[in-house]
C-alpha cells in the first residue's frame, strides 16, 4: 500500500513558518522540558502515525506520512542539545562556520584567538609525534605531554558545553522579555561557542589519532 | 470501510465483532515460516492441515513435469532424493545480485540460471525452469495464506510480514514483491526483533528498556527498545548478518563429513543427497544437546557400516563458543548507540531457535549481568513463534486495533545511514542510522559549470566515510535545470524513508519552480554481509577514513581556489597588481598544483592558505572595483567568492559533517 506508487504527487512542503519548534507548539527557546516534549511526541505520534492509517485512502496515507516524518524530523532536531542549538541559530539566520566551509577548512581558519598559543604548541607536538611514528620511534615524554593536552582539551570541551547551556538561559530570558539586542548577543556567543566546540572536538580527535599510531 | 481506522482514532472499539477482513501476521523465516492472528486479545499461531505450527521454508519442484510445487515438511523428503530440485533458505537470496551470493551458493544444492548477469536480480534454475527468490518466498507465503484461509473459512488478502531489522531497500522491496506474488497486500513490513517485543509487551504494559536478542537460522539481530505506556520506541538496532544456527550446523557438518571421509575412504561431499542426510543428523544432535548432556550422531552409509559418533555438550560448547561470542560485539555496539550500559536494560527477550542453546543463554545473561541483578532472560514465549505472534499484534493494530492493542504503537528506526556522494567521493550522511521512521531530510544541490542542465546524484547506504566503501543504493539525474551561471540553480532534493524502511526521493529547482519527481529504483540490494561489515568497518576504519576524507577535502579546495585564481587572471583587476604580486601568485599556484597531487594533507593546506593570503589584495581590489563599478551585483558576488569566505549560494557539494 505504501509502495512507491503512492508518491505520485510531490510531497506537500511544510507550511511557511512551520519550524521544528512550532511542530511542538513551542516558542524558540532552548532550555526545554524534554520530558514534556517526549510526551507531546508520543501523543502526536498516536494521532498521525501511518500505522493508524494503514487502510485509509491514499491521500490520508500520504498526509499521515508527511505529518509523521515532520514530527520525527522535529523531534530528532530538538532532542539533542547541540543539534537543537545549531538548528535555532540557523533559524535566526546565523551562519555557523560549519555551513560556510568544509570542516577541515574552518579548523584551520577559525582558530579561536584564546587558543592560539596552545594550538600552536599542540600542532608542533602532533607533528613531532607523527614524525616519530613514521620513524618507528616513541618518545615517552612527548606521549605524556600529548596525553596531558588531550585531558586538557577534553576538559575544555566539557566547559564549552556548560557555557552553551549558560547561554541558553540568557537567550531564553532575552526572548521572554523580547530584548532583541540581548538575543542577538546571546546568539552570537552561542555561534562562537559552537564553532569553538567543533574546533576543540577535532583537536581531541587529532591527538587521539596521533597517540593511537 | 476505507476510513475505518481514521474513525477509530481515540475511539477504538473491539474489532473482533466487526465483519472486517482479517489481517494476518507472517514470519517469513530463513528456516521456518509461520502465520498468526489475534484471537480474543491474544496472538495465536494458525496450524497447517497436519496440525503443526511451523512451515519449513523449503520448496520442492518434483520431477515429472506436472509443475507440482511442494512446500514445508513434505518438501524435506525431496532433499534426500533429488536435492537439486529443492530450494531452502531462499530468504538469503532476496533482493540480491549474482555478485552478492557467491559464498551462499557453495552451501546450496540448487543452481542459478546459467545466463545470469552481474547486476540483475537472481534467478534459480530448477530442472530447466527458472524462479526468482521472491517467487520461492511467494510459494511459502501462499502455503501460509492457504493455511489461514482453511482455518478461517474465508479469503485472506492482507498481511503484515516481518523482515530482519538490517534488511535494506532492495531486500524489503523483494519481500513485498513476494507478498504480492502470493496474492497478499503487505500492509507493513515489521522488523523481526521489534515484532518480538510487541508479542512480549502485550501483557506487561509498563515503562522500561528492553533488549531483544534475535538469533535465528541465518541471521542475528539486536534491538533496544524503550517501552512507555504502550509506545514501543526502538532506540538502536544492529546485527551480524551471516550468523545463525546454520553456522553451527555447518561446523558440525564439516567435522562429520571429514570423519566419514577418513574412516571409510568415501567422498561424502560429492554426494548431495548424503550431505543432506548428514546435515539432518548433526542438526538433530544440536537440538538434542540443548536438553541432554550428550548425544549420538548416527548416519547410515551406502554399502558401509553406519557412521556413529558420541558428542558431549561440553565438546559441543567448546566448538561453538567462538560463533556465539560473535553475537556479543553487535550487542555492545547497539548499547553504545543507545548510550546505555548493560545494567540499564530492564528486560532481555530471547528470540529465534538458536537461543535454546544453553551456552547462548549463559553468555547473554552474563553480558547483561542479569543474575547479579536478580533478573532472568525472557524465554516464556516459544522462540520459534514469537516473531509471528508479534506480527499478529501489529496486524491487529493496523486493522484498527482491539481492546488489547488500542494503546500500542510501534516507532521503529532505519538500521543504516543514508548518504549522498559529494565531490571527491566523500559521503555526506543525510539520515543517520537509528533515526525514527518515517524520516525525511532535504538537501540542496547546485551546478558546478555555467549552463549545466543536469546534476547527478548518487545515493548510498552504510556507515563509512567514502562512498566506494558504502553500498550504492541508486543513482539518478536531476534533469532539465534551466541554464544559469554555475552555482545559481538551487535544486531541493527531499529524501523520505517511509514506515516500511523504503526510500522515496523527490526534487525541485527552486529558482525556476520546476518540479521533478524521482522514484529511486534500487539497482541491487546490499548483501547482509556488506551491511554488517560496513557497520563494523566504520568502527575499525573511522580513523583511516577521517584522514582520507580530509585529504580529499583538501584537494577539492585546492582545485576550487586554483580555478578561481585562473578566472581572476582574466579579470581587468589582475592588471592592477604589481609584477611581483602576479609572479608570487603564479608561483604559489604552481606549488599548489604539485602538492595536491601528493598525499600530504598538511602541505596542501599550507599551500592553499599561502595562495589565499597572496590573493587577498587581488580579491579586495576586485571587490572595490565591483562597488564602484556600475556593473554591481554579479561582480560583487563573484568577488565575494574570491575572498574565500564561501559563497552564499549552496555549495556545489553537500556540507561535510564530521561528528
Amino acid at each position: 500500500m505504501t509502495n512507491g506508487d503512492d508518491v505520485s504527487t510531490p510531497p506537500q512542503s511544510a507550511p511557511q513558518g512551520a519550524d521544528y519548534f512550532s511542530v511542538f507548539s513551542l516558542p524558540r527557546l532552548l532550555d526545554l522540558d524534554m520530558k514534556a516534549i517526549e510526551r507531546a511526541f508520543y501523543r502526536r505520534s498516536r494521532e498521525v502515525h501511518p500505522d493508524r492509517f494503514a487502510q485509509a485512502s491514499a491521500e490520508k496515507q500520504q498526509w499521515s506520512l508527511e505529518q509523521t516524518s515532520l514530527l520525527n524530523d522535529a523531534y530528532r532536531a530538538l532532542k539533542d542539545p547541540i543539534a537543537r542549538t545549531e538548528y535555532l541559530l540557523r533559524l535566526e539566520g546565523i551562519t555557523l562556520a560549519e555551513d560556510a566551509a568544509t570542516a577541515d577548512r574552518q579548523e584551520k581558519k577559525n582558530v579561536p584567538p584564546e587558543l592560539l598559543a596552545e594550538v600552536f604548541e599542540l600542532n608542533m607536538q602532533l607533528e613531532e609525534m607523527r614524525m616519530n611514528a613514521q620513524m618507528g620511534e616513541d618518545d615517552p615524554q612527548l606521549r605524556r605531554d600529548l596525553e596531558q593536552a588531550q585531558a586538557e582539551f577534553a576538559g575544555q570541551f566539557a566547559g564549552i558545553e556548560a557555557a552553551i547551556r549558560t547561554e541558553w538561559g540568557k537567550w531564553d530570558a532575552a526572548s521572554n522579555s523580547d530584548n532583541s539586542a540581548d538575543k542577538q548577543a546571546a546568539a552570537e556567543r552561542m555561534a562562537a561557542l559552537l564553532d569553538k566546540r567543533r574546533y576543540v572536538r577535532n583537536l581531541v580527535r587529532d591527538v587521539q589519532q596521533a597517540l593511537g599510531n | 470501510m476505507e476510513d475505518r481506522s481514521l474513525v477509530q482514532i481515540g475511539n477504538s472499539t473491539d474489532s473482533a465483532n466487526a465483519p472486517a477482513e482479517r489481517v494476518v501476521g507472517i514470519d517469513l523465516g530463513t528456516t521456518n515460516s509461520l502465520v498468526a492472528f489475534m484471537q480474543g486479545g491474544q496472538p495465536v499461531v494458525i496450524p497447517g492441515e497436519d496440525g503443526t505450527n511451523l512451515v519449513p521454508s523449503v520448496v520442492a519442484f518434483p520431477a515429472g513435469g506436472d509443475k507440482r510445487v511442494v512446500v514445508g515438511y513434505p518438501a524435506h523428503r525431496y532433499l534426500a532424493e533429488s536435492a537439486d530440485r529443492v530450494v531452502y533458505s531462499a530468504k538469503r537470496l532476496m533482493g540480491r545480485g549474482l555478485e552478492d551470493v557467491q559464498e551462499e551458493l557453495k552451501l546450496f544444492p540448487f543452481r542459478l540460471a546459467r545466463d545470469l548477469q552481474p547486476g540483475e536480480a537472481l534467478r534459480l534454475d530448477i530442472g530447466g525452469q527458472q524462479y526468482t527468490p521472491p517467487e520461492i518466498g511467494a510459494q511459502v507465503l501462499r502455503q501460509l495464506k492457504r493455511n489461514a484461509e482453511r482455518y478461517f473459512g474465508v479469503a485472506v488478502t492482507k498481511a503484515v510480514v516481518t523482515v530482519p531489522a538490517y534488511f535494506n531497500d532492495a531486500q524489503r522491496q523483494a519481500t513485498k514483491d513476494a507478498g504480492r506474488m502470493a496474492g497478499l497486500d503487505v500492509l507493513r513490513l515489521v522488523n523481526e526483533p521489534t515484532a518480538a517485543a510487541l508479542a512480549y509487551g502485550l501483557d506487561r504494559q509498563k515503562t522500561g528498556m528492553v533488549a531483544v536478542y534475535d538469533f535465528g537460522g541465518g541471521t542475528f539481530d539486536i534491538s533496544i527498545l524503550r517501552l512507555d505506556d504502550g509506545i514501543f520506541e526502538v532506540v538502536a538496532t544492529g546485527g551480524d548478518t551471516h550468523l545463525g544456527g546454520d553456522d553451527i550446523d555447518n561446523l558440525l557438518l564439516a567435522i562429520a563429513l571429514d570423519d566419514i571421509a577418513g574412516s571409510t575412504g568415501l567422498d561424502p561431499r560429492s554426494n548431495g543427497e548424503l550431505v543432506q542426510v548428514v546435515r539432518k543428523a548433526v542438526t538433530d544432535a544440536k537440538i538434542a544437546l540443548s536438553s541432554e548432556p550428550a548425544t549420538r550422531i548416527v548416519v547410515e552409509l551406502p554399502g558401509q557400516e553406519p557412521y556413529a559418533r558420541e558428542l558431549t555438550r561440553e565438546q559441543f560448547e567448546q566448538l561453538i563458543r567462538p560463533t556465539i561470542e560473535r553475537t556479543l560485539a553487535p550487542v555492545r555496539a547497539a548499547l553504545a548507540d543507545a548510550q546505555l550500559t548493560p545494567e540499564q536494560i530492564d528486560e532481555v527477550v530471547m528470540v529465534g531457535g538458536s537461543t535454546r542453546i544453553p551456552l547462548v543463554q549463559h553468555l547473554v545473561g552474563e553480558l547483561f549481568r542479569l543474575e547479579a541483578r536478580g533478573r532472568k532472560l525472557h524465554t516464556e514465549l516459544n522462540p520459534d513463534e514469537v516473531v509471528a505472534l508479534g506480527a499478529a499484534v501489529q496486524a491487529d493494530i493496523l486493522a484498527g486495533g482491539s481492546a488489547a492493542t488500542a494503546d500500542m504503537l510501534l516507532l521503529d528506526v532505519t538500521p543504516l545511514s543514508l548518504g549522498i556522494e559529494a565531490l571527491g567521493g566523500v559521503v555526506a550522511k543525510i539520515i543517520h542510522r537509528n533515526s525514527t521512521i518515517p524520516a525525511s531530510e532535504t538537501e540542496h544541490f547546485t551546478t558546478g559549470v555555467d549552463g549545466q542542465t543536469n546534476v547527478a546524484v548518487h545515493v548510498v547506504q552504510g556507515e563509512r566515510e567514502l562512498s566506494k566503501d558504502c553500498r550504492s543504493l541508486a543513482r539518478f539525474d536531476l534533469k532539465g535545470i534551466p541554464p544559469m551561471s554555475a552555482g545559481l540553480p538551487r535544486i531541493e532534493v527531499r529524501f523520505l524513508i517511509d514506515a516500511n524502511g523504503i526510500l522515496h526521493v523527490s526534487a525541485r529547482e527552486q529558482r525556476s519552480g520546476k518540479e521533478a519527481e524521482i522514484e529511486v529504483k534500487p539497482t541491487y540490494g546490499l548483501t547482509d554481509e556488506q551491511v554488517e561489515t560496513m557497520i563494523l568497518d566504520s568502527f575499525d576504519n573511522a580513523e583511516a577514513d577521517f584522514e582520507q576524507r580530509q585529504l580529499i577535502e583538501a584537494r577539492v579546495e585546492a582545485d576550487d581556489i586554483l580555478a578561481k585564481v585562473e578566472k581572476a587572471k582574466t579579470h581587468p583587476t589582475w592588471k592592477l597588481l604589481s609584477f611581483e604580486e602576479q609572479s608570487e601568485i603564479n608561483s604559489l599556484a604552481d606549488e599548489l598544483h604539485i602538492f595536491k597531487e601528493g598525499d600530504d594533507r598538511v602541505a596542501i593546506r599550507g599551500s592553499i592558505d599561502a595562495l589565499d593570503k597572496a590573493t587577498h589584495r587581488l580579491a579586495e581590489l576586485m571587490m572595490d572595483g565591483a562597488v564602484t563599478s556600475a556593473l554591481g551585483g554579479e561582480t560583487m558576488a563573484s568577488a565575494g567568492e574570491k575572498l574565500g569566505q564561501g559563497p552564499t549560494a549552496p555549495h556545489p557539494f553537500a556540507k561535510a559533517e564530521i561528528k
